[in-house]
């Protein structure tokens, strides 16, 4: 039933403005992808031209092997979630789902007893006679993905869906997505700006700037092997370091900067580039006395207490700011403003990464 | 009220509530209410006037009820009085102009609020208007001469031979013509209203669903715009009931409005009372018949006020 998309060296070109550039992707039928980054990377030109509302300038795109070029937006196999949702005000919620099948010249009946089956499966039973505006935003999420679901697609597209909700309802529409799609089985192309959401739910996280694929991997490789400095700053938080690489070799290299000279992981990507030192905060670690290795002299600043994590800022003897997380185990105390410490980072988990985004292809 | 005295004052506030009660009583209410009571009273000379022959009556009204006309329609022979006759094929006509502006800007109107950019649509709604700069009676005018007889439109089709001989289209064919022409931009402005409030991701929506483009317009683009069609079904076809110009100018011999009727109560008769009497009759009437149509299509008065 679901089916695989091929973006084969796609663009797509408004005017002078390359809002998508050269795009190979190759999206696994059955699999949750999805699309992250900036507002205007081109993310939402791609879900465009996948739906077929927007023709890629060049390039093909193949949805179950088949190119999808001329077909229109109403010929392909793909249902779309639009970010406001764009449910039918006038129609009752039953007509919104079953429209599809309206479409497809279903008897009243049979539509009918679909739109409650899946109801069912969004959880709402019940709300079948009601109109849109007596829903909540999470009902209304739910009849969208039910009325976009009816249609049987091969591959489901969601636009930023879960911005409008508030944070609660946005986690708990989590994990029901990602249910949904398991249950279903359905291709889900997902486009978000938000990492917290793409890393939760997807099976693959293709990472946007720009208009350029950065780096497509699963969420675990996009955070802990980021590909370039973008990758890396955009998904989650950094220490950025200056300076210098010396003696690469065996994957590692030496980084110098003017507060000491680092061991860390030097980036596939990262030969003949300017390159900067990446240390995620929560792998910085805070002790008395000084590491063997990787270990720089600071003085406690800024200190705060976030509940789960504190978070300890350290100024080396530069002046430069280091932040470490510490994890809240219960028994972690909080360090004295004003204290002499050192912070350690492993060498493995540190990476010295292209500076920005990858430059054009 | 409060307001209005806190932000202007006693004078100004004074001043407005004067201006607009003015206008209200004096050339709207007075106006309309001293036709309303000569419309009851009988047409005297002017010594009788006040005299005993000056009484209430409905005698003006029933009128319409006078003049027996023999005529047929699809076959059907039958006798009918003549100005009843009259009003109904007033009616008949002006719905049918309605419903003709009504095809032709449902797709101007859609082209202007959804396809066009929004960059060159002060351009289009310039042409537009430009017709509306030529007066209503030039414009009647320039219709009458392609429609002569010997005119430029006969010509036309019977160089393309399409005809052999010559058409005779002053009548009500020229009329109709003509209002649609007069006032079809009464119906593709809310139409435009109505349709540009659309979110354009709800047609989106519909042909992701894989509607075809008619089922969308059916389903999603047309009840949408039901406040819009209403208010312009209503405009034109008050106008069209309304319209005195257009069928004395394009409609020849052969056509008779019901504004014609009063037109000649009033100034060829000089029964004032008379074609007030028939005044009432069409707004009355034109009023009944739109609410009952609202009433069969379920429009709210509220839509079409918005």
């Amino acid at each position: 039933m679901s089916a695989g998309i091929d973006l084969d060296d796609v663009c797509c070109d408004f005017g002078n403005f390359r809002a998508v550039d050269h795009v190979n992707v190759d999206i696994q039928p059955g699999e949750f992808f999805s699309f992250l980054g900036p507002s205007g990377c081109g993310k939402t030109t791609i879900l465009r031209m996948i739906s077929g509302f927007t023709e890629p300038t060049t390039g093909v795109i193949r949805i179950g092997g088949k190119d999808m070029k001329g077909q229109r937006p109403n010929q392909r196999p793909t249902a779309l979630i639009f970010q406001n949702l764009a449910l039918f005000p006038l129609m009752p919620i039953w007509e919104n789902i079953a429209f599809g099948l309206e479409v497809r010249g279903v008897d009243r009946a049979k539509r009918r007893k679909r739109a409650e089956e899946l109801l069912e499966l969004v959880d709402l039973h019940g709300a079948a006679d009601k109109m849109v505006s007596q829903l909540s935003g999470g009902q209304k999420q739910r009849v969208a993905i039910a009325r976009a679901l009816a249609v049987e697609p091969s591959v489901m597209l969601l636009d930023e869906p879960l911005s409008a909700l508030d944070l609660k309802l946005r986690q708990h529409m989590r994990a029901e997505l990602r249910t949904i799609q398991k249950r279903t089985g359905v291709t889900f192309i997902y486009i978000t700006h938000d990492q917290g959401e793409a890393l939760a739910m997807s099976d693959r996280v293709g990472v946007m700037s720009q208009g350029k694929l950065q780096q497509v991997a699963t969420p675990r490789e996009i955070y802990n092997t980021p590909a370039n400095g973008f990758v890396a700053s955009f998904v989650g938080e950094n220490n950025i370091l200056t300076g210098s690489v010396q003696n690469p070799g065996g994957g590692m290299a030496s980084f110098v900067t003017p507060f000491g000279t680092f061991r860390a992981r030097l980036g596939e990507a990262a030969a003949g580039q300017a390159v900067k030192l990446y240390i995620r905060p929560e792998h910085m670690t805070l002790s008395e006395t000084a590491g063997t290795e990787n270990s720089v002299p600071v003085t406690v600043g800024d200190v705060s207490f976030e509940g789960s994590f504190i978070t300890v800022q350290g100024i080396t003897e530069n002046g430069t700011q280091l932040i470490a997380e510490l994890r809240n185990d219960g028994s972690a105390t909080v360090p004295a403003v004003g204290s002499k410490r050192s912070m350690t980072f492993d060498a493995a988990r540190s990476a010295i990464l292209p500076d920005g985004i990858k430059a054009g292809a | 009220m409060e307001r209005l005295l806190r932000r202007y004052g006693a004078v100004l506030t004074g001043t407005f509530i004067a201006l607009t009660a003015f206008w209200l009583l004096v050339l709207v209410l007075l106006p309309n209410f001293t036709m309303l009571e000569s419309s009851f009273r009988p047409y005297l000379p002017a010594v009788e006037i006040g005299g005993q022959k000056d009484f209430y009556s409905f005698r003006n009204y029933l009128t319409i009820f006078g003049t027996p006309f023999d005529t047929s329609l699809l076959g059907m022979h039958f006798t009918i009085p003549l100005r009843i006759l009259i009003f109904l094929s007033t009616i008949f006509y002006s719905a049918l102009v309605t419903v003709i502006t009504f095809i032709l800007a449902y797709p101007v109107a859609y082209y202007l609020a959804k396809i066009v950019s929004p960059k060159s649509l002060p351009t289009l709604f310039l042409l537009l208007f430009v017709p509306l700069w030529v007066s209503e009676i030039l414009r009647a005018f320039a219709w009458w001469i392609i429609f002569t007889f010997n005119g430029p439109l006969n010509a036309l089709l019977l160089g393309l031979h399409i005809v052999d001989t010559p058409v005779r289209w002053l009548g009500y064919n020229s009329v109709i013509v003509g209002l649609v022409y007069t006032y079809v931009l009464f119906m593709v402005f809310p139409l435009y209203n109505a349709m540009q409030s659309l979110d354009s991701n709800q047609i989106e929506a519909a042909e992701n669903l894989g509607s075809p483009w008619w089922r969308t317009h059916w389903r999603v683009i047309l009840p949408h715009s039901k406040p819009g069609i209403a208010s312009g079904a209503v405009t034109v076809f008050m106008l069209c009931a309304g319209s005195i110009l257009v069928p004395t100018i394009l409609g020849g011999t052969s056509v008779q409005w019901f504004t014609q009727t009063i037109q000649s109560w009033m100034l060829e008769a000089l029964d004032w009372n008379s074609g007030a009497a028939y005044a009432f009759i069409l707004l009355t009437l034109c009023i009944v018949f739109v609410f009952g149509m609202m009433r069969v299509f379920g429009v709210k008065l509220s839509d079409i006020a918005k």
